[in-house]
């Protein structure tokens, strides 16, 4: 238990805790929520875990849940990072039917966040920069007036340096593009090649929006001539052209001359698809292609032969006088002397489809040669803040989203390995009913119409979601007498095959359980047991998944049948 | 909840190992650790990594690696709040923060992490708290002498040195109160600024900010009230104006939580009753209004011969600080230059305000591959001719303009001298980079 206080303190929030399902009792734990958040000699550490427990509860009204966010308000003005951050998590949850309260909390939490962006701490810069990231996939226009504090400082780590560049790319509008892409252009000539590429790459996902600028800012790279930067380079402009068509003359004459500059395979394959695409337009791309041609010999990589053959294609479909002597000489090599199958199947392929006819290859080869409606695809639209609300303050955002799937993954599967059914604790401590009223207990399963699962692992949240979905199907009063032990109750429902999800302590007025069950078809039964302070009566709230009376009824009996053993029992 | 927590020298050397839940392996996960982040790719961050359903969550902090371990999705704000201020803790028990004081105080350390974790969960990190519960003393590696000053002053002169208290006196650790109470009661006020200034190579100001931290290390027994006092012309957030003339500004303000604001409104004086050891009593940010001038403006001029690879480099540094005068004569400061690393790194040690250096630097660059020039040489710089980067300190001197008036204890502790009080205020830059 950590350390939350004085002992009265700990033993209010033993109390709430020790009641799993908070939502049941709710009475109860409302008053305790109100003290909880009152505290106030709490350090950052007891805020945090109170701040924490919070996430569970769920307000019942509006009145109430303004009432808990007025209360906890200092929180966000905290001095400690944990606390704030908390908070902040606490109010997105809780208000998830008020985006612009959602909307407000995250604007109050910017300063706090900026300032961890800046910190000293290099650890604490990266996690807050990983947590604007996840804001900015909602609220794309929030920092944007604060893009100079992303802007990447020489001596920073390369992993910061990465999430920064990532960052200026997301929020960049009209009015910061400019000074931006000015910045992201100085990253480009930066001595790491790493860090250049990634910044060539985050100017190609800025052209989508702002394509000529940056598309001259692109060409203006190529002059420079440096390997690392034109293969780059060239890949986003084989991206750009397919998403944005409008840019293609531009490119087109930025092409010329950088094929000297590129060594690496992703690069030549980019600068290839180039030519055959467009290679109408490309004054001199037969006679680029035709260098590759000659040295497809000593070309090491397949992927870029494989590109070679269908770019010599098409252009032949445009330039046939240009290409036609070369591209039989490259489908001789291909076909007679490759080694890789894939590339020669490629290859006969291709003459096959020669032999067939120039209108069959124009079908097949001539494909669209840009796809805008792709972009608006891949642009993930503005996420809506609830669906990475949960997320928020926790290692999630650190890890990125499809990273922490697979860590989920790997964890859930180590996880269910050894499955230990879930058997009530008390069951290895000896019967607590005689022998013989359990057989007369478990007569009653075999009366035919019911069958109810064994086994049955009902989570609390699922119950709780169940209950309050559904209406009450069948109420009833039995008639009760005097004091009896829960664990007995407990496990006389076991033995019927009905779970209980949660039970009063003994002695507590009014008492209260809840039970559930599923019968072979799939049918849930969801029961709650009330035994008022009169102690005379028992109340019996049946609500089921799907209307059924007969099995409804079935259930009610074995039910009534349980209890009644109970009873007898005792006295 | 933490399973595992251990530090880590800089090259590996496990120095102290805990694990407070049992579940999650053994001491190898050290080794195992440190093989995993130096075997990282260079654009995954180290600062949270994954093995085997075991989260590692890790800071730096003097040479030293602090690592948790946790198989839950827990915060990781907190956590590493949780880290930086166990890092502060260890540094206030042993006196500084290193290899050498943490294996000398193995006892300490362990009693220390017994009572701020308890299972994994955080008890507490207050040093009021724990300075009930720990009972062993912390071991120094010599006496400690405010005799010990690293430069000696004139014979016979009065220089400011004398006055100044050597760079090592607050680095001692804090004394249980059952020892002998011979050490003098000292408070040490640090008003640090860190200056991030981004210049492009036109000369004009890209991007200017400021992070201001008044931090405070005590030395006097905890319950003694304390008033820090602010200039009075200090506003915060753009439309505020108080006095007359432009006044000191900053942005945003953040205080600690024990914090008294009563009179910070109307005098801003800040009232607060420092446990002993270390606290950040107040943390500011201010950016891109800075009302002083920048403390460095750099003048280059690159002359580059494509044909003979020759580059020349003309730097002029200019100190815009206003001239303080000194009591006492400086000898001539030692510069020197070396090239090193694929930079070239001036070095000055002293640098007085308003004085103005330049130096020519003549390096021979290897011809870059590709066509040789046509004729012409180019003066653009080559490719890869980084920015310049300044790093520098400036004792007594805040760049927000932001000074501490005063600083008055309200509770005179019985039978000890006058409490030493040392306020010192400082500016180092953080990246202030000016491109070419």
């Amino acid at each position: 238990m950590p350390y939350l206080g004085s002992e009265d303190v700990v033993k209010e929030l033993k109390k709430a805790l020790c009641n799993p399902h908070i939502q049941a009792d709710r009475l109860r734990y409302r008053n305790v929520i109100q003290r909880v958040i009152r505290m106030s000699k709490l350090d950052q550490w007891g805020q945090a875990e109170v701040l924490n427990f919070l996430l569970r509860y769920q307000p019942r009204s509006e009145e109430e849940l303004f009432d808990i966010l007025n209360l906890l308000d200092s929180f966000l003005k905290s001095g400690s990072p944990g606390v704030v951050m908390g908070a902040t998590k606490l109010f997105l949850i809780l208000a998830k039917k008020f985006p612009h309260v959602q909307t407000d909390v995250l604007v109050r939490v910017k300063g706090p966040l900026l300032a961890a962006c800046s910190s000293e701490s290099r650890e604490l810069c990266f996690v807050a920069l990983c947590h604007v990231r996840q804001i900015l996939h909602s609220l794309p226009g929030h920092f944007s007036s604060h893009y100079k504090k992303f802007f990447c400082s020489y001596s920073e780590p390369h992993y910061i340096k990465l999430q920064k560049v990532e960052v200026l790319c997301e929020l960049v509008n009209d009015e910061n593009v400019q000074q931006v892409l000015e910045e992201l252009r100085g990253y480009c000539t930066d001595v790491s090649a790493d860090f250049a590429q990634a910044a060539i790459f985050a100017i190609g996902g800025i052209a989508r929006t702002y394509t000529d600028q940056c598309v001259q800012i692109l060409t203006e790279l190529l002059g420079l001539r440096q390997e690392h930067i034109t293969t780059v380079v060239v890949q986003t402009f084989r991206d750009l052209v397919w998403l944005c068509p409008q840019c293609t003359e531009a490119v087109c004459q930025a092409l010329p001359g950088c094929e000297e500059n590129i060594q690496d395979s992703e690069g030549k394959q980019a600068l290839i698809w180039l030519l055959g695409v467009h290679g109408e337009r490309i004054p001199n791309a037969p006679y680029v292609l035709e260098d590759f041609v000659e040295n497809v010999k000593s070309e090491t990589f397949p992927a870029v032969k494989m590109e070679l053959l269908t770019a010599l294609m098409r252009l032949f479909l445009s330039r046939p006088a240009e290409c036609q002597d070369m591209l039989g000489r490259l489908l001789y090599y291909c076909i007679e002397e490759e080694k890789d199958m894939a590339v020669r199947d490629r290859g006969l392929f291709y003459y096959r489809l020669l032999l067939v006819g120039i209108d069959e290859v124009k079908r097949i080869l001539c494909s669209p040669k840009s796809d805008p409606t792709l972009g608006l695809l891949e642009d993930p639209a503005e996420r809506p803040v609830n669906s990475w609300a949960s997320d928020f303050n926790t290692l999630v955002p650190v890890y990125g989203k499809s990273r922490w799937a697979t860590i989920s993954k790997c964890q859930g599967a180590e996880r269910c390995g050894p499955e230990l059914p879930k058997t009530p604790s008390f069951t290895a401590s000896g019967p607590l009913i005689p022998e013989e009223n359990k057989e007369r207990v478990q007569e009653l399963p075999d009366s035919g119409a019911l069958m109810l699962v064994p086994n049955l692992q009902l989570t609390a949240d699922y119950f709780e979601k169940t209950w309050l979905s559904l209406k009450v199907a069948h109420q009833q009063v039995l008639p009760w007498q005097g004091e009896f032990h829960p664990d007995t109750l407990q496990m006389a429902l076991q033995v019927v095959n009905i779970q209980t999800i949660a039970m009063s302590r003994a002695g507590a007025r009014p008492w209260k359980a809840y039970l559930s069950a599923q019968d072979d078809t799939g049918c849930l039964f969801l029961t709650e047991l009330l035994l008022t302070s009169e102690n005379s009566e028992m109340q019996i709230s049946v609500k089921q998944n799907e209307t059924r009376t007969e099995t409804l009824n079935s259930f009610i009996s074995v039910l009534e049948t349980v209890i009644g053993t109970i009873e007898e029992i005792k006295s | 909840m933490i399973s595992q927590f251990f530090i880590l020298s800089s090259k590996g050397d496990p120095l102290i190992y805990k694990d407070f839940r049992g579940d999650s392996g053994g001491r190898d996960v050290a080794e195992l650790f440190y093989r995993k982040l130096t075997g990282l790719p260079g654009d995954e961050s180290p600062v949270v990594m994954h093995h085997e359903g075991r989260h590692f969550i890790h800071i730096r902090h003097s040479g030293l690696y602090l690592v948790v371990t946790t198989s839950e999705n827990v915060s990781p704000f907190g956590l590493l709040e949780l880290l930086s201020r166990l890092a502060t803790l260890l540094g206030d028990y042993c006196g500084a923060l290193g290899e050498g004081t943490i294996s000398r105080n193995v006892a300490v350390v362990y009693e220390l992490l017994d009572e701020v974790l308890d299972y994994g969960y955080v008890q507490t990190t207050s040093m009021e708290m724990l300075r009930n519960f720990i009972q062993t003393e912390a071991v120094v590696s010599k006496p400690f002498s405010l005799f010990d000053l690293s430069s000696v002053g004139l014979f016979g002169a009065e220089t400011q040195q004398s006055k100044v208290a050597p760079s090592s006196a607050a680095s001692r650790p804090i004394l249980s109160s059952r020892s002998d109470q011979s050490q003098k009661n000292e408070v040490f006020l640090d008003v640090v600024e860190r200056l991030s200034v981004l210049i492009a190579s036109n000369g004009s100001l890209l991007k200017v900010d400021v992070q201001g931290e008044i931090r405070l290390k005590s030395f006097l027994p905890s319950g003694s009230e304390m008033r820090i006092g602010l200039t009075e012309e200090f506003c915060v957030g753009k439309s505020e104006l108080r006095g007359y003339g432009p006044g000191i500004r900053v942005d945003e303000v953040s205080f600690h939580s024990s914090v008294n604001l009563d009179e910070f409104e109307s005098h801003r004086i800040i009232r607060l009753q420092p446990p002993q050891g270390e606290l950040t009593v107040m943390r500011y940010q201010l950016s891109d209004d800075l009302l002083s001038p920048l403390p460095f403006r750099l003048f280059p001029s690159v002359q580059w011969d494509r044909g003979s690879g020759r580059l020349q480099v003309y730097l002029k540094l200019r100190c815009d600080l206003p001239l303080k005068s000194l009591s006492q004569e400086l000898s001539s400061p030692e510069q020197k230059a070396e090239l090193a690393e694929g930079a070239l790194r001036w070095d000055l040690p002293r640098v007085q305000g308003g004085s103005q250096l330049s130096g020519l630097f003549q390096m021979d660059v290897p011809r870059p591959p590709g066509p040789p020039s046509h004729g012409l040489s180019t003066s653009a710089p080559p490719l890869g001719l980084g920015p310049a980067s300044l790093s520098f300190e400036l004792p007594r001197h805040t760049c927000s303009g932001l000074q501490v008036r005063f600083l008055r204890l309200a509770f005179r502790p019985c039978g000890n001298a006058n409490p030493h009080k040392w306020v010192r205020h400082l500016s180092h830059s953080d990246a202030y980079v000016i491109r070419i």
